[in-house]
């Protein structure tokens, strides 16, 4: 349990404190400000996991989200897969193991929560290194409200990896001292630990906060555990800094080989040596200060390894240090098994490799420049430009609203990064129209170095015989360059087929590393610009993003909203089965101990058939449509006449769509001369509503007509059945319920102990019915008040199932189920409800066009299995014989389909509804069914198989 | 999540439209007179450039209000939005109002 590559002092640590984790069923020790990855260097442990295809030795090779090697899963406290060791902060109790690409989520649910902030600012600035906190401090001082966010644990960025100074003291205590004045300003809301992963439209960020995952056991369970800020702003600030490079060569991927920046952050930010003896190749001057660094701090630096012929000025720096320095040189592989244990070195001259030396080392370090961060940049649509003496893409247009500073836009050093950030956060206050404070200081940084200009190397010529087989350019999805070889040679020359072809970029890492080399290396081989071939698109998210941390609390109940109905908890209470319709919970049946569906249905059904049913109708869709051309709007939308229905009265319409097809039914209750109540099916409630604003508000404004919902303001309880005239009749004695003073298809109003109700006499089963509408306040006691007057008649709840089967068994169709949108109101044998007096409505044109007169149009029938046992499964194909006697030979045409079936109790046998080509044309023929393996003759039929005279509407 | 500047209520994200299709096609008015191709110009033809487009919009979950927009639909960008009486501005009138700023 010892440390042994822990510094002796330094670090953002807490070494007062040590915390306990285990991984690969070791345990070992940490420090509260540790990562998982930094704590395993401590421990000497470089290798983490396994490649996911060659099944290679693979460790950490960068300090944060850029790492392609130190994949893991944590064990305790949450199984979670796929998280990278370098971004995993370590607590007490942490079980990690490490991945071989590909990880296991959890058997058990997530209990944590996870929730989403919406929030809206004048200024987002992204990354809070030196560039992004001078942009926040130079709009916060300015008086603009600004969110500054940022992924690490704390503000700082590349200051935490450096011995950088401001204003002649640890360039850490300006940023202390920033983030302490940014807390001191109300409108300024800072985040750490949160990552804005994806930038959308008119300045819409998503961001991922990571509130709780360090706290490990201790974290409160009241605090969410991730948050999704969905953060609107009128202008953002891309301060995201710039990624390392690697340079491919042989055997590259060998735990202790890492980017030499992160060499840096590992020795400063946490107090680690990541090796003793270390190699570092280098083609930039950025690689000397973790060489410097490295060895001041007690490593043996074997050699610095410079591919530019001319090396650096900081030569000099090093050889006084006592590192020996070699220029115009390369490193062509490496040698070890779980660890490097030599770097091969060449003289590089040209592009050509002469012979190779050994260097012993446990550690090499790897730097082939810097790639800026410009993912949000990209994902906002902005055009790149490739830098040809940076060997890097940057920003290459200006964008309204999102610019980006500091090294994310190609600024290397301190004091121009600290500029930028400040020339970037003004031009934002100025297009909004914020003058700067007058005092907005900047820290005194010291004069930069002009580095010497870096070499663009891609990757080193194979010669150890591999053949460019262990040259790895994406290391997480072990593709090589041999694979982009192999891929230039198929023929394919676009970067995003390169990148389909090889799988790079396409992993975890989404290309961090390995994108702007294959970009590199294709446009070598195929002998173009740079610039020509381009990058891979950049996508959202930036890193991983959990789908929990998506959902938030949009999950289970809270997924969308369930609508009841004002008597749900009788239903439940009753024992009902529900079924979904659309967000409605409706009861679908109520059995009975020892009931299935089939026998609850079929009890039901013969309730209603020849005593007494109920319905809980209430979610049928109601609209209220009022004005003075209330009538004219109606004429328009129905295929029938509307304005000819008398006050009182009910009428079935039907609606069809500009194309003639069917969009909805439902019945019409005229109220006034100018008022009415439009009823819609279930599902076509707001479907239907907003028709008829789009006609009112797009082509007929003049209408004086306003249309507006009242589902919810009336229950309607169907009574339904010979026996309805007796219950209805006892429990509203005011209301004459005989046919001849309250006929069918006719409405009254009347009340119930000074409770207002409306009786309607409509049906959809087709037996003697009364609909009875009251407020939904009332629902409960009017339902029970109607149960206790139909006990004498044996009065039997029933549900959807039992209410389809009953209009089914009279033809009734269900749009949308029975019709698909291709369907017109002649098709379903409806000619009748079409007004041929109404000049227009519409529809109307479309029922001439040709296709409409084609006999062999799909018509509704009815389909009556031969067997008299058959339930046809809905939606099967319906098929017929040759003369002969046998199918037509394959592709055998089809007819049409099932589009309802169900048992009968009133028939005694299964019956269906379809649409069949020129069905009304075939009522008697015998088609067939495939039903399994099985093909079914079915008798087909008049649609309305039950009471085709409509002898029992009127009881 | 783009924003989509509602003439009633100013900017709202785009999720609370929906969209409704090429604008200025209206209803003919004696649908009877019109021969079938006629017919069937106005109920499925309708136009898809790439570049400058008027079409109409429904702010459905806000004030259900129905407006026209000229948008750019190889940018997305919304050039102009319009009551449904106001007439379809020319190009000389957009070109006025980008100048003016007055472009959403």
């Amino acid at each position: 349990m010892t440390s042994p590559f822990r510094t002796p002092e330094g670090g953002r640590i807490d070494r007062a404190t040590t915390v306990e984790f285990t991984f690969d069923g070791e345990t070992l020790t940490g420090h509260p400000g540790d990562t998982l990855a930094s704590a395993l260097l401590a421990s000497g442990r470089h290798r983490v996991a396994t490649s996911v295809r060659l099944g290679r030795p693979r460790g950490v090779a960068a300090a944060w989200a850029e790492d392609p090697g130190g994949l893991v899963q944590i064990e305790e406290p949450f199984p979670e897969p796929m998280l990278l060791a370098t971004t995993v902060e370590l607590h007490d109790g942490l079980a990690a193991h490490g991945l071989p690409g590909q990880g296991r989520l959890a058997d058990v649910p997530d209990s944590a929560r996870y929730d989403a902030v919406h929030h809206h600012v004048d200024v987002l600035v992204v990354g809070a290194g030196p560039a992004g906190l001078a942009a926040a401090l130079t709009a916060a001082r300015a008086g603009a409200r600004v969110a500054l966010v940022d992924e690490q644990s704390e503000a700082g960025g590349s200051l935490l990896s450096g011995t950088e100074r401001l204003d002649d003291a640890p360039a850490l205590q300006w940023v202390a001292a920033a983030v302490a004045e940014l807390a001191g300003h109300p409108d300024v809301l800072h985040l750490q630990r949160t990552t804005a992963f994806g930038s959308y439209d008119d300045g819409f960020v998503l961001a991922l906060e990571r509130r709780t995952d360090h706290l490990g056991a201790a974290a409160p369970k009241h605090v969410s555990r991730q948050r999704v800020w969905r953060i609107r702003a009128r202008s953002i600030v891309v301060a995201t800094g710039a990624h390392e490079r690697p340079v491919v060569f042989a055997d590259n991927d060998r735990p202790g080989t890492m980017l030499a920046g992160a060499a840096r952050t590992f020795l400063h930010r946490y107090g680690v040596l990541p090796g003793r003896e270390a190699v570092v190749f280098t083609t930039n001057d950025s690689a000397y200060d973790a060489a410097l660094d490295l060895s001041r701090a007690g490593v043996r630096v074997q050699a610095v390894v410079d591919a530019r012929p001319e090396g650096s000025p900081r030569r000099g720096e090093c050889e006084h240090a006592g590192l020996r320095v070699l220029s115009g040189a390369v490193v062509t592989g490496t040698r070890g098994t779980e660890r490097v244990t030599h770097a091969l070195v060449a003289p590089f001259a040209d592009g050509q490799v002469g012979a190779s030396t050994a260097i012993g080392c446990d550690l090499l370090l790897v730097s082939g420049g810097w790639n800026p961060a410009v993912h949000l940049f990209s994902q906002a649509r902005g055009r790149l430009r490739y830098d040809e003496v940076l060997g890097a893409f940057l920003p290459g247009e200006e964008l309204d609203g999102l610019a980006v500073a500091g090294s994310a836009a190609g600024v290397f050093d301190l004091a121009g990064c600290l500029a930028d950030g400040q020339r970037v956060a003004r031009a934002a206050l100025s297009a909004l129209a914020v003058p700067p404070a007058a005092d907005d200081r900047l820290p005194a940084a010291p004069a930069p170095v002009v580095p010497a200009a870096p070499v663009v190397l891609w990757r080193v010529p194979d010669t150890s015989g591999a053949e460019g087989t262990t040259s790895f350019v994406d290391l997480q999805r072990d593709a090589t360059v041999a694979d982009i070889v192999r891929a230039v040679g198929a023929g394919l020359r676009s970067l995003e087929h390169v990148k389909r072809y090889t799988t790079i970029g396409t992993a975890h890492d989404q290309g961090k590393t390995s994108g702007v080399l294959t970009s590199g290396i294709v446009a070598e081989l195929l002998g173009v610009p740079v610039q020509d071939t381009g990058t891979t698109t950049f996508r959202p998210p930036y890193t991983p993003v959990a789908f929990a941390a998506l959902a938030g609390r949009d999950r289970g109940r809270l997924f969308d909203p369930e609508r009841v109905t004002a008597l749900h908890e009788w239903h439940v209470a009753a024992g009902a089965v529900f079924e979904d319709v659309g967000q409605w919970k409706r009861p679908r049946y109520y059995p009975q101990p020892g009931e299935d569906m089939a026998a609850a249905v079929l009890r039901e059904c013969a309730a209603a058939r020849t005593g007494v049913g109920i319905l809980d109708g209430s979610t049928l869709g109601k609209i209220d449509v009022q004005g003075p051309d209330a009538a004219v709007l109606l004429d328009r939308l129905y295929t029938n006449l509307m304005s000819s229905l008398k006050v009182g009265s009910v009428r079935y319409g039907v609606m069809c769509g500009v194309d003639g097809m069917v969009i909805d039914d439902g019945t019409v209750l005229r109220l006034a001369e100018d008022r009415f109540l439009v009823l819609t099916t279930t599902g076509g409630a707001a479907t239907v509503l907003d028709w008829m604003e789009e006609w009112v508000q797009t082509e007929w404004p003049d209408l004086r007509v306003h249309c507006t919902s009242v589902t919810e303001q009336w229950v309607t309880f169907p009574v339904v059945g010979p026996r309805s005239r007796d219950v209805v009749g006892s429990l509203f004695p005011d209301v004459d319920v005989s046919t001849e003073a309250f006929p069918f298809m006719t409405w009254r109003d009347t009340a119930l102990e000074g409770v207002p109700v409306r009786l309607a006499r409509i049906s959809f089963s087709g037996e003697l019915a009364y609909e009875v509408y009251v407020n939904p306040w009332y629902a409960v006691a009017v339902w029970e008040r109607l149960l206790e007057a139909g006990r004498p008649h044996g009065i039997t709840p029933y549900g959807t199932e039992t209410m389809h089967v009953l209009r089914a068994e009279k033809g009734y169709p269900i749009i949308g189920q029975d019709t698909d949108g291709t369907v017109t109101p002649h098709d379903l044998g409806m000619a009748w409800a079409v007004s041929k007096k109404k000049p227009d409505f519409i529809g109307k044109r479309s029922f001439t066009r040709p296709a409409n007169a084609d006999p062999l149009r799909k018509q509704l029938v009815g389909l009556l299995p031969v067997d008299r046992q058959t339930v046809l499964p809905e939606g099967s194909q319906i098929v017929e014989f040759r003369a002969d006697g046998e199918l037509p030979p394959p592709p055998v045409p089809m007819l049409g389909h099932v589009t309802s079936s169900y048992r009968s109790a009133e028939l005694a046998r299964p019956f269906a509804l379809a649409l069949v080509k020129g069905g009304r044309e075939r009522i008697g023929d015998t088609v067939h069914v495939p039903v399994g393996g099985t093909l079914v003759p079915v008798e087909v039929t008049g649609a309305v198989l039950v009471d085709p005279e409509g002898a029992r509407r009127d009881g | 999540m783009q924003l989509i500047p509602c003439p009633w209520c100013g900017p709202r994200e785009e999720a609370e439209f929906s969209y409704g299709g090429q604008a200025h096609v209206p209803y003919p008015d004696s649908p009877a007179e019109l021969s079938d191709e006629e017919w069937a110009h106005y109920v499925f033809f309708r136009a898809n450039p790439k570049g400058r487009f008027a079409e109409r919009w429904n702010h459905g979950a806000g004030c259900r209000r129905w407006f026209n927009a000229i948008r750019d639909t190889a940018t997305y960008r919304f050039e102009r939005v319009y009551r449904l009486d106001d007439p379809k501005p020319g190009v000389t009138e957009l070109a006025r109002s980008r100048e003016e700023g007055t472009a959403p």
